[in-house]
């Protein structure tokens, strides 16, 4: 078999892909597998798309998307655990003509930061938050987070999740649903070609939804965490699909237009 | 030309920060601070000057609403009352590390825990120590007027912006409620898009091609650049004490004895001054007007000059660590106040400069 070089390759004729600029040369601090890489394309190439790359404010968490802004290249600031649609708010009111988002994994948006997350889409602040949810805290070591699942082992709950002891996951996504003040909820997930197309409508459905000023969009994105699943990730995308979208059923759950 | 008006601190600081081209206020209802956010409400700033008022959810939202409006070189502010403040500390920790500036307002009241209502100046260790985790400091304004209140809303500003750092006006209940006459300045048109882009690059207000995208945050996972970091902001404060103390003295040129005073406790202790020279003693007030930086030059060398110093406070004696480490060993200095929401009397004053300092 003949060896093809990288240079033949890198030819015009075979470039079929490029990475957005909107995403940064650093290398991600994820592990392989994680669809937190995934994700943060779809949203920089939603940004990219629409040209909004100089309107754009991101607001990173804290979690295993605490250095987010060290891959997406626009304006960017890092909020304390649970606040970052605090800030998006102040943003967005003070800065009416920005695009405004947060990006913030389960522990963040739907355990410390109920209140924020519950009162800024209640309130219908025009942003997106996009939600990553995988089930897991990653960053701390695997902990058990809200949107743990029964029965689901972590490291707080190394018997699976108890929920006569530990409590119920939180479907905060259809909770938010209800509130008069979001304008679009969906629940997305990005293993596999088709689902990261679907996630991407989804995602520029979000931001074309800013110049309405109509109420908040709130994307969830169902994500592995191969890591902290202690799973290889083919394995975990399979159990994801098996435990979590039984749970957490893919699909749009609120539009108004 | 000022504007002449009788109102309540509270209310003369929230008009001041209107007038002082303020872009956004995030509260949270507490007393007895509540006439801020009402007064602003009213005011409708958003029709007056195009500034955001907004009712948080939580003083933990509100201070962090002004992480964001900060983040985006916006002049913003926040107040509350002790207990809120302490909810706010989180926030505060994060906007002295990112080097945010800010302006916050504790009208304080007695604690611990929720207390009561009534005024107190128990917070001065909160304010002045940091607060919140990891080292950092505020600036520190002590109103004691209704006039101060309002004068700190500019200023607090003009010291947020010139050194990135957040600043409190540590008020109490007593200067928050009582109405006395207040000059107000004209109004300051709010800073364009363009002014803030040129006066705050480091600003978040969407990258444009002609630079790096901007990141505001306090993390930083190497500890060598987080060492850095802190060094840098330990400079900032020795520059802030270098530049920015300020403090009043009042009859302490022929002064025997030394009151040290701020903010309510202040407005008793000239009382007690008065009253002093009126039997003989000849008494002077120095009257802290920043906490942090801490005038400790002037303490220390008015400390050459008189027999004893007596530290007036509503708390059990925070700020008289402060006194005697600038006092040292070379004269008495002890500590006099009430707690619990109980404002003394020039008389307990006076009688406890006789115990304690003059007689003791």
């Amino acid at each position: 078999m003949s060896q093809i070089t990288k240079e033949e390759i890198r030819q015009p004729e075979n470039l079929v892909y490029k990475k957005t600029e909107l995403l940064t040369d650093n290398p991600l601090s994820y592990c392989p597998g994680c669809g937190h890489g995934t994700a943060h394309r779809v949203v920089m190439e939603v940004i990219d798309e629409m040209g909004i790359q100089e309107q754009t404010i991101g607001i990173a968490p804290v979690g295993c998307s605490v250095l987010a802004y060290e891959f997406m290249n626009v304006d960017m600031q890092q909020a304390a655990h649970g606040r970052a649609p605090a800030l998006a708010t102040a943003v967005k009111r003070l800065m009416p003509e920005k695009f405004v988002f947060t990006y913030q994994g389960d522990g963040d948006l739907a355990a410390i930061g109920t209140a924020e997350t519950i009162h800024a889409c209640n309130r219908g602040e025009n942003i997106v938050i996009i939600f990553i949810n995988n089930g897991i805290y990653g960053m701390t070591g695997g902990q058990m987070a809200p949107t743990t699942l029964p029965g689901m082992k972590s490291s707080t709950s190394p018997y699976g999740r108890d929920v006569a002891l530990m409590g119920n996951p939180l479907k905060i996504t259809e909770l938010i649903a209800q509130l008069p003040g979001t304008l679009y909820v969906t629940r997305q997930a990005v293993h596999t070609p088709a689902a990261v197309r679907r996630a991407k409508r989804a995602v520029r459905k979000a931001f074309e939804n800013q110049k309405l000023n109509k109420g908040l969009s709130f994307v969830e994105i169902v994500s592995n965490c191969n890591s902290g699943w202690k799973m290889t990730p083919n394995q975990s995308n399979e159990w994801m699909v098996e435990n979590m979208f039984p749970f957490y059923p893919l699909g749009d759950i609120k539009v108004n237009d | 030309m000022r504007e002449l008006k009788l109102m309540k601190g509270n209310e003369a600081f929230a008009e001041a920060a209107i007038r002082a081209g303020a872009d956004g206020y995030f509260g949270y209802p507490i007393t007895p601070q509540s006439e801020v956010m009402e007064y602003l409400m009213a005011e409708k700033p958003h029709e007056r000057t195009g500034m955001v008022v907004l009712q948080a959810e939580s003083e933990v939202a509100a201070i962090n609403m002004v992480y964001g409006g900060a983040s985006c070189g916006k002049r913003v502010l926040t107040s509350s009352s002790s207990p809120g403040i302490s909810l706010k500390q989180e926030g505060i920790s994060y906007i002295a590390g990112a080097e945010l500036p800010c302006l916050i307002l504790n009208v304080v009241r007695a604690g611990p825990g929720l207390g009561t209502i009534q005024p107190a100046q128990s917070d001065y260790f909160q304010a002045t120590k940091g607060g919140g985790h990891g080292d950092y400091r505020m600036i520190v304004l002590a109103p004691s007027s209704v006039q101060e209140m309002a004068d700190f809303a500019s200023l607090g500003f003009d010291l947020a912006f010139k050194y990135r750092n957040p600043v409190m006006i540590l008020s109490d209940g007593a200067i928050g409620q009582m109405m006395e006459k207040v000059e107000l300045d004209e109004q300051i048109t709010r800073l364009t898009e363009a002014e803030i882009i040129k006066n705050t690059p480091w600003a978040t207000t969407g990258k444009t091609k002609d630079r790096e995208r901007n990141i505001i945050t306090s993390l930083d996972l190497d500890s060598a650049k987080m060492e850095l970091h802190n060094i840098h902001l330990q400079e900032k404060y020795r520059q802030i004490e270098e530049n920015e103390t300020r403090f009043e003295t009042i009859q302490c040129d022929d002064a025997d004895y030394l009151i040290i005073a701020y903010g309510t406790s202040a407005r008793i202790s000239q009382k007690a001054v008065d009253l002093l020279r009126a039997q003989g003693i000849k008494v002077g007030l120095l009257r802290p007007i920043t906490l942090f930086p801490f005038p400790s030059k002037p303490i220390a060398e008015l400390a050459n000059r008189v027999k004893g110093i007596l530290t007036v406070e509503m708390s059990a004696g925070q700020m008289i660590e402060d006194v005697r480490l600038a006092v040292g060993c070379k004269v008495k200095a002890e500590h006099f106040g009430r707690m619990g929401g109980i404002i003394p009397s020039p008389t307990q004053v006076v009688e406890a400069m006789h115990q304690k300092i003059i007689g003791g």
